[in-house]
């Protein structure tokens, strides 16, 4: 079967150092599949790399069979690439309704349309509303200003402006950041709730999450693969310890 | 309530023709710094895209429609036409280079752009009669009907017009999903490509479009005045641009115009005192509101009537 | 053509003393200083007054110049520059143009809006004869002058505790914050450097580039570009930048006078647009 996300070699360098290193990995349609690794191992640039963000300096990007390597990052997202951030990226003068408004006209291709008031297009609007309703925020959070919200909340919009952009393949960069523990069922409530044929790749620091979300976990060290398979086999291998787990019950 | 509020901004621009009948002139200025400063903010103000520049466009605007009257074509609205393309061509041109990330890079090009442009209006004074300034424009009546007399009274529902049919446009993009995207690349120009937006293509388009208006408001000024000098490039049209649009309030469209006219106003009273007089307070105003924040005049009406209200 | 060669040197040097504070106010901390000029400005009219009325020896005046513009940098630093740190890169704008308005009307209403002359001293005027040209005195005074403060400034940077730590500070403002370097104290110790320079080279160059209300606004560009194309790091960059633009303005100005500023505007976009690395590629990275 083919691979719904797909890397092959994938290296990126800055100067002389190489924050990822010959990184290899095949993502089945519905995988529900995390990277951890310690502090450093070139998570985040991995991120970077598959959105777009960055060039790599070797290796290709595949996404449902298609070579995007040279593809911009909204081109990727037309493709229905998808990643939320690990710091919130969002619009601190828009309202969480505006926002999701904006995604889901983004989505539809609608953003040239100059023509016609945002307030005109009903359907979209419902759509907007429909998916932060799911999300528990209440019509008064919905108009409120984003940057008036608590960060719970704020994180929860992250990921409502990820989920409206529907996507094939989600990448969720460490959603849990932050989010003090009462509030972080939210969070998960809305990973759980995709539907199943979404690939998901989930970059996390919380191994609680991993274990209880991923199906198949690579662990990266100084950017390249240090070990890939079942969270079973990962909780016992030696070398993942020794790097990893070992590391955070010391510290 | 909004709609009120928006007709009642219009009846009183209008109404200003029988309120202040002998500061015609003045009026049509504030139209045509109000067209002006309108561009800015579609730019500044929705976009995020800072420049200094932007009298490079209301400068060509000035020009091309002041030398096709001079060469013989005094026809009023094709010399606005004329402007528009020619600005939103120089626009699209000159965008890759004023948009390569960064605020300093944009403040630095654009500046630098005007200032050539400027140079050279002043280095080819066969074109542009240079420092002399471009004599013998004549403008033809508008539709062959209105012709432009000596105190100004064409000239202003002429700049008025104009102001009033660009500022719907100006309304319709920004309530349009089009404007919506460029609040966003103003909010987070880093979060956009990741919902699928090429952020490069919707600057360069509202760069062009911007140019455009700016040149539009040029080409009034050139054929209201008949005349046009060097001063429509200058390094000091750019920057008072910019304050008109940070007095009246950024992103906001009526703010826009209200901080052209409270500057023009305000100029047309200090500087009859005395000039050093206006440039000192001006610099005084500009420190000030930067020091004291955005929102501008609109933002203090809005934040006084929410105070008045609760 | 020797001539012009060290005329150009010796503007490009002022130029230099005049712009090395910018590049330190605006690779430090982001900060876009359009008022630099201003600087500049009040050093040059000390200066004048202190020639003209008072009958002070020059090299004194030359002092006082300096010394007031460090002051007033102080000052200024402390009471409203602070306040516009890592603010948006309009208010900052809008903030300096300000400045500049202020200082040319209060220029202006005291001392008109003529171009002030000095008279130099006797053992700074007349040429010397090198070879088959005529070379001004007060030129080789200048580039004697700028190459001791360039020399100074660049072993200052590299041999002092002082340099380490404000290149640390421009390297990384948050990581050196963190080694409990004191960038806010060192920012305006380093401001008022680069205001006193600004006002020695406003002084030095009353001669030179003349001085009028308007001097702020003329030389902006001419300061922008030597930090642009310079970058903010090095001495070297923007010495380096300072004297290029000075002989090709020189020698612009000299051969093809119908060009005009044109061919430094120019210079200054290509420039721009070639070499966008050094201090714009970093500020535009963050």
């Amino acid at each position: 079967m083919m691979a719904a996300l797909a890397t092959e070699g994938l290296t990126r360098d800055f100067g002389g150092f190489r924050a990822v290193a010959d990184v290899t990995l095949a993502l089945a349609q519905g995988a529900r599949h995390a990277v951890i690794g310690p502090n450093g191992a070139g998570k985040t640039t991995l991120v970077n790399l598959l959105t777009g963000a960055l060039r790599p300096s070797a290796g290709r990007v595949r996404l449902g069979g298609e070579d995007v390597t040279a593809l911009p990052q909204h081109a990727r997202v037309k493709r229905s690439l998808v990643r939320t951030f690990q710091i919130n990226q969002l619009f601190p003068d828009l309202s969480p309704e505006e926002a999701v408004t904006l995604a889901l006209l983004e989505r539809e291709g609608l953003t040239t349309r100059w023509w016609r008031p945002v307030a005109a297009h009903g359907a979209v609007l419902a759509e907007a509303r429909a998916l932060l309703d799911s999300l528990r925020f209440t019509p008064a959070e919905m108009r409120a200003g984003t940057r008036s919200l608590a960060y719970g909340r704020q994180r929860l919009l992250e990921i409502a402006l990820a989920l409206a952009l529907k996507p094939r393949v989600l990448l969720l960069d460490e959603p849990a950041a932050g989010v003090p523990p009462g509030e972080s069922r939210a969070v998960l409530e809305a990973v759980a709730a995709l539907p199943r044929d979404v690939t998901v790749l989930l970059i996390e620091h919380d191994m609680d999450l991993v274990f209880r979300f991923a199906e198949r976990i690579t662990v990266l060290a100084q950017g390249a693969v240090l070990a890939e398979g079942a969270p079973e086999a990962i909780a016992r291998d030696a070398r993942v310890r020794e790097v990893y787990l070992g590391e955070a019950t010391h510290g | 309530m909004r709609l009120a509020l928006e007709a009642g901004f219009w009846l009183l621009a209008l109404a200003s023709y029988w309120l202040l009948p002998d500061q015609l002139p003045l009026l049509s200025q504030i139209a045509i710094g109000a067209l002006f400063v309108l561009s800015l903010d579609l730019l500044v103000g929705y976009a995020g895209v800072l420049t200094l520049g932007h009298a490079a466009f209301f400068g060509l605007g000035a020009y091309a429609a002041g030398i096709l009257a001079q060469q013989g074509w005094g026809e009023p609205l094709s010399g606005l036409l004329l402007a528009a393309v020619l600005s939103a061509l120089l626009g699209l041109l000159t965008a890759p280079l004023v948009l390569r990330g960064g605020d300093l890079p944009a403040l630095m090009v654009t500046l630098g752009l005007s200032l050539m442009l400027g140079e050279a209006a002043n280095k080819l004074p066969g074109l542009t009669g240079g420092a002399d300034g471009l004599l013998g424009v004549e403008i033809w009546p508008i539709f062959g009907l209105f012709r432009f007399d000596l105190y100004g009274h064409t000239a202003f529902f002429y700049s008025l017009a104009v102001l009033f049919l660009l500022f719907l446009l100006a309304r319709l993009i920004t309530a349009a999903p089009f404007g919506l995207a460029l609040r966003g690349i103003r909010g987070n120009a880093r979060r956009m490509p990741a919902l699928g937006t090429p952020v490069r293509a919707r600057l360069v388009a509202v760069y062009a479009l911007a140019a455009a208006y700016a040149g539009v408001a040029g080409a009034l000024l050139a054929q209201t005045t008949q005349f046009v000098s060097l001063d429509v490039l200058s390094f000091q049209r750019s920057a008072e641009g910019l304050l008109m649009l940070v007095l009246g309030g950024l992103g906001a469209l009526y703010g826009a115009m209200i901080g052209a006219a409270a500057f023009t106003f305000a100029h047309h009273v200090l500087s009859e005192m005395s000039p050093l007089f206006w440039q000192f307070w001006i610099g005084l105003a500009l420190v000030a509101l930067a020091l004291a924040g955005r929102g501008g005049l609109l933002g203090l009406g809005a934040a006084a009537l929410r105070r008045w209200r609760a | 053509m020797l001539t012009v060669l060290v005329d150009g040197i010796a503007s490009g040097m002022l130029l230099f003393v005049l712009a090395v504070g910018l590049s330190v106010t605006l690779g430090l901390m982001n900060f876009v200083n359009l008022a630099h000029g201003a600087f500049g400005m009040a050093g040059g009219y000390v200066c004048v007054v202190l020639l003209n009325r008072h009958g002070l020896p020059f090299p004194l005046c030359l002092l006082a110049a300096a010394v007031f513009a460090a002051v007033l940098g102080l000052v200024l630093e402390r009471l409203l520059y602070r306040r516009l740190y890592g603010r948006d890169h309009l208010d900052q704008v809008l903030f300096s143009i300000g400045l500049v308005f202020i200082a040319g009307a209060a220029v202006d209403w005291l001392m008109g809006a003529r171009q002030q002359l000095i008279t130099l001293p006797a053992w700074l005027s007349g040429r010397v004869e090198l070879g088959f040209v005529g070379i001004g005195v007060y030129r080789l005074f200048l580039i004697a002058l700028c190459g001791i403060i360039v020399l100074a400034l660049h072993l200052g940077l590299v041999r002092t505790r002082f340099g380490s730590r404000l290149r640390a500070a421009v390297d990384d403002a948050v990581v050196a914050r963190g080694l409990g370097i004191p960038v806010e104290r060192l920012f305006a110790v380093t401001f008022a450097l680069g205001s006193g320079l600004a006002g020695l080279g406003g002084a030095l160059g009353v001669e030179v580039l003349g001085l009028d209300p308007t001097f702020p606004l003329k030389y902006m560009v001419y300061f922008l570009i030597v930090v642009a194309v310079g970058g903010a790091n090095t001495v070297l960059g923007p010495f380096l930048a300072a004297l290029l633009l000075g002989v090709v303005d020189v020698a612009g100005k000299y051969y093809v006078p119908q060009l005009g500023a044109f061919a430094i505007y120019t210079a200054m976009v290509v420039l721009l647009i070639l070499r966008p690395q050094g201090l714009l590629a970093k500020a535009a990275a963050r």
